[in-house]
């Protein structure tokens, strides 16, 4: 168990190790000069060459790059070329509003996902299913800008259910983890529809059932823990995307959350910042998958992660 | 007395005229929202849409303007004198004055705050407007710190000694960069100034959560009796335009700061509940096609002149759903200088293409047309290529980001067209000047400048420079007329394309009061927050 753990870690940092040098490179063939946009339209080509020096950007590509690890090891991100502090602060003040979304976000996802894939799977090749697949179906491939903004017309301009966008109480959060837990929701559920099925046909489950358990205790007793492993990694994978991707839906209801920051500097061309949230994204992402890598095999003994 | 006789003056026209008519009440707060992050409070530092009229709010300048005009008043300054050949300018500042923190602001805090603009590890994008003040090479050298030119005989005199005459002088000491800060509390946050700004200006900072709200309170000690109107204004950010206006119909937003998104502009324009809530305004910007005047074939002066002929504005202008104006000529029509008889090159495909054929292309050409990469400047894009189809110019559209259109636009051998929509021009001051150096003069056609077109003509520049010299207020009609000449000349060369000028719409709630040209000031943009209040 120690070994697979200092193994998973060692290449956890390789991956971020990767993903910095991979983004800074990226960044660095860009053609925009940040020295030129920091000295603005009125500046002599001194002036910008003195602010690039006192950023070192003068230096050559692997000492910047060196210099970006060196501060990362002290948790120095740098500083925003526009917004002038330090790429720390800006996604500190971020994070904890992204953390919040992703949490609600994920457990309305696993909530109506798990809940409607396992009527669905009991009421297999019914109206039923047929319908709720339909809904799953609809719900991952409908475009989340639209889709964020018919709820927010629906939901909080027509009805007046919750507030129009906002941070700070409880009801500020609802209406968009609903709109990311409806419309993630469909991964969810379609997978834990055929999961539950193959399962339903094993010959355990006829076996529980003989011995005479309830249907409802065979379902969610010896189905359940079984349909549900393959949830858990895709959970992780979860708390990449949405680390990342909550661009849309961030905007849409006003979200201070960290997928706002990243459109910003990109529209920007923020470098220290655009490095920033891609590492913070990156440690996220491999932890997600570390921690449900180590969590599967509690929930099913099955898998020896010695044989890994 | 005749010191109290001006600032009676100023009063008088503070407080008069067309502000009398809406004159709101004092108190209640304001809800303003942004879509975006504000970047920085700090007056040398910041240059953009959003911070430009915040930090006009938070600070003082010894210039200012009168509210929702272009016309300018001594504003810390009590009153001033120019010296006959234009070099010297002696201000006499207001008594009393105090920033946030407490303290008198004194002469020292003028001279101060200028020399910390002008140092290059301030990293100021508007450092090079100070150019012509005695000393600036030596500060942003990095051989002084201090600018010799700039002087203090007592605590309320600054005297500033320039190197050469510059009529636009005035209107750097109204420039935000010129803003005056207190010493300690710049040195006490340091590079965190931007976000823990302290100033003397009719609001102050209270409260910033980053990435959510700022909030202003009243400065109750403001040295201008009777402003601010409102007790405070809370600016939301991260909100999406849509959003703010469906927030703004429903009493929850006063003003949408990023105004209405071009796809709902005309729905909401047209609607007759909203449109009263909608301020129209001039604004000091041009939208134009460059060519760059020295690399082939646009080096062929009737090159230049068929590509102004084939360009359909009007169909611009109704792409964007009619949020501007045809432009002729570089300067906006609320520049001083405007020539207002001028007709421009017509829209002409016949004659277009029979220039073309006298240049020698008669089968046309390749060439790229660079565009900043979001909605409209695309579209219009595709616009200008089409038209240029018509007389068989091939034009290949690069839509790139922002910063990377800039850096493009100066090169020697890149971008032989740019379409400056979402990046220039508008005016840093509302002088004929600001649209000539940087965009069209010799010293901006440089790698790293924005004269894109990299357009030289030295007899203008001469011309220019004679301007800008003439610094006595009697000189002031001679002087814009001399410069409304140069930019008629200008078209004659026909290193542009001016398409269009664009006009601003703020949206403000049917509680806000106070005069219309205050939401579309063309100074404090984009709001005049000192002088609007609650009706």
């Amino acid at each position: 168990m120690f070994a697979f753990i200092a193994r998973r870690v060692v290449y956890s940092i390789l991956i971020l190790l990767g993903v910095t040098l991979i983004t800074y490179l990226l960044l660095f063939m860009l053609p925009a000069d940040p020295a030129r946009q920091i000295a603005g339209r009125s500046a002599t080509p001194e002036i910008v060459a003195n602010i690039r020096h006192q950023l070192g950007l003068d230096l050559p590509f692997y000492q910047q790059y060196f210099q970006y690890l060196k501060g990362l090891l002290h948790g120095d991100l740098g500083r925003s070329f526009i917004q002038r502090s330090q790429v720390s602060e800006l996604i500190g003040a971020r994070l904890v509003p992204s953390l919040q979304l992703m949490g609600l976000g994920i457990a309305f996802e696993l909530l109506i996902g798990i809940g409607l894939g396992i009527v669905a799977a009991l009421k297999r090749d019914s109206f039923i299913d047929r319908l709720l697949m339909a809904f799953s179906f609809v719900g991952v491939s409908s475009p989340q800008f639209i889709a964020a903004m018919l709820f927010l017309y629906f939901f909080a301009v027509r009805l007046d259910w919750f507030p129009m966008g906002g941070y700070g109480e409880f009801r500020h959060i609802l209406l968009p983890a609903l709109t990311l837990g409806i419309l993630g929701s469909g991964w969810y559920s379609r997978m834990v529809r055929s999961s539950m099925i193959e399962v339903l046909h094993q010959d355990f489950i006829r076996t529980a059932r003989a011995k005479g358990l309830s249907r409802m205790r065979v379902v969610f007793r010896h189905v359940l823990p079984n349909a549900i492993v393959p949830v858990i990694p895709m959970v992780g994978i979860d708390i990449g995307i949405f680390m990342g991707g909550l661009v849309v839906v961030e905007s849409v209801f006003g979200w201070p959350g960290i997928g706002q920051l990243a459109w910003q500097a990109i529209q920007q061309v923020d470098i220290p910042v655009i490095v920033g949230v891609t590492t913070v994204s990156a440690v996220a992402i491999v932890l997600g998958n570390l921690l449900a890598d180590l969590v599967i095999p509690l929930v099913d003994p099955r898998i020896d992660v010695k044989k890994h | 007395m005749k010191r109290k006789a001006l600032s009676l003056a100023i009063a008088a026209t503070l407080f008069a005229g067309n502000l009398l008519a809406a004159e709101p009440q004092h108190g209640g707060e304001a809800v303003v929202t942004y879509q975006n992050d504000v970047a920085t409070l700090d007056p040398a530092i910041g240059y953009d849409w959003q911070n430009w009229s915040m930090i006009k709010s938070l600070f003082d300048r010894l210039m200012d303007y009168k509210p929702g005009t272009t016309e300018l008043v001594p504003a810390l300054a009590e009153s001033y004198t120019v010296s006959d050949d234009g070099t010297e300018y002696t201000f006499v500042m207001k008594k009393g004055v105090k920033f946030h923190n407490g303290r008198e602001m004194k002469a020292a805090d003028v001279k101060y705050s200028l020399e910390r603009t002008v140092n290059p590890k301030t990293q100021s994008p508007g450092a090079g407007f100070f150019s012509s003040i005695v000393g600036y090479e030596d500060v942003t050298g990095g051989k002084s710190e201090t600018l010799a030119g700039v002087t203090t005989p007592d605590d309320y005199t600054v005297k500033i000694k320039l190197s050469q005459p510059n009529a636009t002088f005035l209107h750097i000491m109204a420039i935000n960069f010129a803003s005056v800060v207190p010493k300690e509390a710049v040195e006490k946050w340091g590079a965190d100034f931007g976000k823990h700004p302290v100033g003397s200006g009719a609001f102050e900072l209270q409260e910033w959560k980053l990435g959510q709200q700022l909030v202003f309170k009243k400065n109750p000690n403001y040295y201008r009796s009777g402003v601010p109107y409102l007790d405070g204004i809370r600016f939301e950010i991260g909100q999406d335009p849509t959003v703010a206006l469906l927030r703004l119909q429903k009493g929850e937003v006063d003003i949408a700061g990023d105004g209405v998104p071009p796809a709902q502009f005309l729905q909401f324009k047209n609607d007759p509940k909203q449109k009263g809530l909608v301020v129209t305004g001039d604004q000091l910007q041009t939208g134009y096609l460059t060519l760059k005047t020295t690399l082939p074939p646009f080096d062929n002066l009737k090159v230049r002149q068929a590509v102004n002929m084939a360009i359909s504005k009007d169909r611009v202008v109704r792409l964007i759903n009619g949020r501007a104006k045809p432009a002729n000529q570089p300067l906006p029509p609320a520049m001083p200088g405007y020539d207002t008889g001028f007709k421009g090159y017509p829209y002409d495909v016949e004659g277009a293409k029979k220039l073309l054929a006298e240049a020698g292309f008669e089968k046309g050409f390749d060439t790229e047309l660079y565009v900043m990469n979001t909605d409209p400047q695309p579209r219009i894009a595709q616009s200008i290529q089409q038209d240029l189809a018509k007389i068989g110019i091939r034009a290949q559209i690069k839509s790139l980001a922002q910063a990377n259109v800039i850096a493009a636009g100066s090169e020697k051998d890149q971008a032989p067209m740019v379409w400056s929509g979402g990046m220039a021009w508008i005016a840093d001051f509302p002088d004929p000047s600001n649209f000539y150096g940087p965009i069209l003069g010799c010293e901006g056609a440089v790698s790293g400048g924005w004269n894109w077109a990299l357009y030289c003509n030295k007899a203008l520049d001469a011309e220019a420079k004679r301007a800008d010299s003439m610094a006595k207020p009697e000189q002031q009609a001679e002087r814009i007329a001399l410069w409304s000449k140069v930019f008629t000349d200008v078209m004659a060369d026909a290193p542009w394309v001016p398409i269009f000028n664009e006009q601003r719409f703020t949206v403000r709630s049917a509680r806000m009061g106070g005069d219309d040209a205050l939401y579309v000031d063309p100074v404090h943009v984009p709001v005049n927050y000192d002088y609007i209040g609650v009706k």
